[in-house]
């Protein structure tokens, strides 16, 4: 499964603002980011898609 | 020391080892039970008996008596802390002669399940204990000790059904590892007057019992089964006083009107032999494979496998099979096994995350059940025991044509009802315990034909039973002119869209291993 690494985000900037400021705001900035992986993979579905974005997520190359 | 001599011998008179001694004995396999204790073990252990266990013990001829002796359910509610998130129904298709689970407590089974051998014929030596084994040849030669003395048994089969501290696994020094878990559970059944219906009611950080998991069971006879997380970190001999106990229970039932009938403290590790068969030796239920109880499925896995077993070890006795055959019993059940490990393991995890990472994400995910349906489908509070499905089966002969439904070689039978000259019954009554063909057919089919030895029977629609409801034509999708083989455990190995003898006889060889058909 090769994930999509080109932008698909419409409005990045306005995503980007949105989620950073959704966690500056959140109790629990921690949690915030489960419930919308969560939410995020139900909308993608995909099995194959899902475990190639964990894999993308936990690898070395996407660690500052 | 007196020395004898029997085709099998099986060690333990579990569950799994009364099982398997029962389909046996059904097939005129001389058969020997060594139980070491002298009564059977009280305490209520496994309840909850799932439908395929309960077919099994069907086929054998005790499924009826344990079905109408237990209590039946099929409907689970999950909580999170005091509100219900969702409810699940284990068995939505209506038209089985089963019911999705029975709870009974194991020694209210395991009466039945010895009536039931004494019926067939079979003998179980109480007080008779394995003490040494060794394998000479094609013969495993046991010694046993009896209250009157030791005595050597040696037997063309010995299956261990002992348990997890299988003596015969450690005699042989094989390895059994896994993964162990940590936290300590409260295990009890109580007897109490109450108005929760037959249900299986589990909950996640319930108000009475905070930061841990709670499980509610109803049982026969007004006993109840209560099983609570407890943790790593508390003293395992101090929680199992009644006294300690007491409280807990109080706050969880909102009264004290209840008695202990059974109380205990338990750990648990998922773990597995890596092959069931060692040479004259067979391992089956815990002895070869241990899962945590959150899903049912080590006692009921444990039946999967004497029935899995029965029938190929009964041909390779009678010489109507060669020991290759049992090495699917290996393939099959270690596929088995692993799935229940598999699944166990991720149960256990959600109740018990093991980071602040994870318990998160598990937070997070209760969080969300309440108000989004999909999370809900991502809560594991115990994924239930289900059939096998042997895709995989050695056994197996492969489609050459499209089917809708579900149901596939390697799959357990579909049940169904239908009507016969004697009456009304069901499907798996019909499949019995040898091959069998279904056909969908008006072609003037044999009522049986001879393969390889053995008598397949054929079932023939309109001739033999009457779909009356089209409840088998749809389950199997057998449109007119199919036909389904079943194998004697009832689990499909052949289907095609024609009744075909010589395609018949093929699969029946291949489902006995015989040598042609071997892949090496």
């Amino acid at each position: 499964m090769t994930l999509k690494l080109d932008i698909q985000i419409d409005d990045p900037d306005a995503f980007y603002a949105a989620l950073a400021t959704a966690l500056d705001r959140a109790e629990d900035p921690a949690a915030l980011l489960s419930r919308l992986a969560l939410i995020l993979a139900n909308q993608i579905g995909d099995a194959a898609t899902l475990e190639a974005a964990i894999k993308l997520a936990a690898s070395e190359r996407t660690k500052t | 020391m007196k020395r004898e001599r029997v085709p099998a011998v099986i060690v333990g008179a579990g569950m799994v080892g009364l099982t398997l001694a029962i389909d046996l004995a059904r097939q005129r396999v001389p058969v020997v039970v060594l139980e070491k204790a002298h009564e059977i073990a009280q305490g209520s252990r496994s309840i909850c008996q799932a439908k395929r266990s309960l077919e099994i013990w069907d086929r054998l001829g005790a499924g009826e008596a344990i079905r109408d002796r237990g209590c039946t359910w099929k409907r689970g509610r999950i909580f999170h802390g005091v509100r219900e998130l969702f409810y699940f129904d284990l068995l939505p298709q209506p038209d089985h002669k089963m019911p999705a689970f029975v709870n009974l407590q194991q020694p209210i089974l395991e009466e039945i399940l010895r009536r039931r051998l004494r019926d067939v014929g079979g003998e179980i030596r109480l007080g008779h204990e394995l003490v040494s084994i060794q394998q000479r040849g094609d013969i495993a030669s046991a010694a046993v000790h009896a209250t009157d003395g030791e005595y050597g048994i040696d037997a063309d089969w010995l299956i261990s059904c002992e348990g997890v501290h299988s003596t015969v696994r450690r005699a042989l020094n094989l390895p059994f590892a896994g993964e162990i878990f940590e936290d300590k559970f409260l295990i009890c059944d109580v007897k109490m007057k109450a108005p929760f219906p037959a249900e299986r009611w589990f909950w996640f950080e319930p108000t009475f019992h905070p930061g841990q998991t709670a499980l509610l069971h109803r049982q026969a006879d007004d006993v109840w089964r209560i099983d609570m997380q407890l943790g790593a970190d508390v003293d395992a001999e101090a929680e199992r006083d009644p006294a300690r106990a007491r409280p807990r229970l109080e706050a969880m039932l909102g009264h004290s009107d209840f008695e202990f009938e059974w109380i205990s403290i338990y750990t648990f590790q998922c773990r597995t032999l890596q092959s069931y068969v060692h040479g004259q030796v067979i391992f089956a239920g815990d002895s070869a494979h241990q899962v945590s109880p959150f899903g049912a499925r080590g006692g009921n896995g444990g039946v999967q496998d004497a029935d899995n077993l029965g029938w190929k070890l009964a041909r390779v006795v009678a010489g109507r099979a060669s020991a290759d055959l049992l090495q699917s019993y290996d393939s099959e059940r270690l596929a088995a096994a692993r799935e229940n490990i598999l699944q166990s393991t991720r149960t256990t995890n959600f109740m018990s995350p093991r980071t602040v990472a994870s318990r998160i994400l598990r937070d997070q995910t209760l969080a969300l059940a309440a108000q989004a349906p999909f999370a809900r489908a991502l809560v594991n509070g115990g994924r239930l025991s289900t059939p096998a499905v042997m895709t995989a089966s050695p056994l197996n002969t492969p489609d050459d044509d499209a089917w809708d439904t579900s149901i596939a070689p390697g799959s357990a039978a579909a049940d169904a009802p239908l009507r016969t000259s004697r009456g009304d019954g069901y499907l798996s009554e019909m499949l019995g315990d040898r091959f069998v063909v279904l056909a969908n057919s008006d072609a003037p089919l044999p009522p049986n034909m001879v393969v390889h030895g053995e008598t397949v029977d054929v079932l023939q629609f309109g001739r033999d039973l009457h779909d009356s409801l089209g409840l088998v034509e749809s389950r199997y999708d057998l449109k007119a002119g199919s036909a389904v083989l079943f194998r004697p455990d009832q689990h499909i190995v052949m289907r095609a869209r024609r009744f075909d003898p010589a395609k018949i006889a093929d699969s029946v060889a291949k489902a006995l291993a015989l040598r042609q058909y071997r892949s090496s």
